[in-house]
């Protein structure tokens, strides 16, 4: 019979273990959502997990536990790619972003460079406008996004998923992704240190 | 006894690193070639060799070195990032794609301002007699 009054938490429940006061999978397997722990256990392993938790901080610990069932979680949807089919799909967009962006800044510089050779026009027109357009000069903010271009994975990451995607998935990562990682806190942590590595690494396509 | 007389390649890296015989169907060896030992090492330590071994029986066989390739890559960023592993790749690129689709539409807004003021002038300035497209005036 359990010492606590509790009831055990998922992992134990699932690997028919009493579960102790100190069990380190308690805080954040808790009994009514079984299928996490079901999941994380059939792709990690729970000695994987256990050694991987007990490396970390523990405030750390619920944030590592999700990201771990959220991977877990998209294994099992996708075999082969799981959350690298996401990656890719992401950086496929973001590439499509970038041309759409260059393309559309340059039809926009051809109108910035029309409106400094046609002063007079552009001086009329402006009247029929009066809602706050700057047409001459600084017309477009100085929007300076190269560093997306660094931004991407380093350049052997990028290898590694283009050997292992060929842009074939056809699930709606984006929303299933959005709603997942609603309850993550973890996007000001992980971007600043990822972004600071990004910044340092000029992504090539190849 | 001569190992090496027995094999006749050497060991792939799944089986060098369990200390195992490698066999001649050995499910590790097309994807773990002896010269990349990390690759293995790495994928073992975050999943475990029975787990790789039973994903990869569920996979059909052309799609394995594909799923090998993407658990290595899963390994490796949740060795680099203990926490967040690939999770906080993919939330890295969410915000630069959705930075990305402000920053584009707010282009586009701009377009369509400068398309309105110029389509206007030019019909204007073409009132006076010309229209280049026609040759004649576009208007009697």
């Amino acid at each position: 019979m359990a010492s606590s009054s509790n009831s055990p938490c998922a992992a134990c429940k699932f690997l028919r273990r009493k579960c102790q006061p100190e069990c380190v999978f308690a805080p954040y397997f808790p009994p009514d959502q079984p299928q996490k722990f079901a999941n994380v256990h059939k792709v990690f392993g729970a000695s994987n997990v256990t050694k991987l938790l007990n490396e970390l901080q523990p405030h750390q610990r619920e944030d590592a536990v999700n990201s771990l069932a959220y991977e877990a979680d998209m294994r099992l949807r996708d075999p082969v790619y799981g959350c690298v089919g996401v990656i890719s799909l992401l950086q496929h967009q973001l590439r499509q972003l970038q041309m759409d962006l260059s393309c559309a800044k340059s039809e926009l510089s051809k109108y910035q460079n029309l409106g400094i050779s046609s002063h007079g026009i552009i001086a009329a027109a402006a009247h029929h406008h009066h809602q706050g357009i700057n047409l001459l000069g600084g017309g477009v903010t100085a929007r300076d996004h190269h560093h997306f271009h660094h931004q991407l994975f380093p350049v052997n990451q990028q290898q590694m998923i283009r050997s292992a995607f060929d842009g074939g998935n056809g699930y709606d990562a984006s929303s299933f992704l959005a709603a997942q990682l609603s309850g993550f806190q973890q996007s000001r942590a992980a971007a600043g240190a990822a972004a600071a590595d990004g910044r340092r690494a000029p992504v090539e396509p190849s | 006894m001569a190992s090496s007389s027995y094999y006749s390649t050497p060991p792939c890296a799944a089986c060098k690193f369990l200390r195992r015989k490698c066999l001649t169907n050995c499910i590790f060896a097309p994807y773990f070639p002896p010269e990349e030992p990390i690759k293995f090492t790495n994928v073992h330590r975050i999943f475990g060799a029975s787990n790789v071994s039973k994903l990869l029986n569920e996979i059909a066989p052309h799609q394995r070195e594909d799923a090998v390739n993407s658990l290595a890559y899963e390994a490796e960023a949740r060795l680099k990032d203990p926490v967040y592993g690939c999770v906080g790749v993919i939330s890295v690129l969410q915000r630069q794609v959705l930075e990305l689709q402000k920053e584009l539409d707010a282009v586009k807004a701009d377009l369509i301002r400068y398309n309105s003021v110029f389509v206007p002038c030019y019909c204007s300035s073409s009132n006076n007699g010309e229209n280049p497209e026609t040759g004649g005036d576009g208007r009697s």
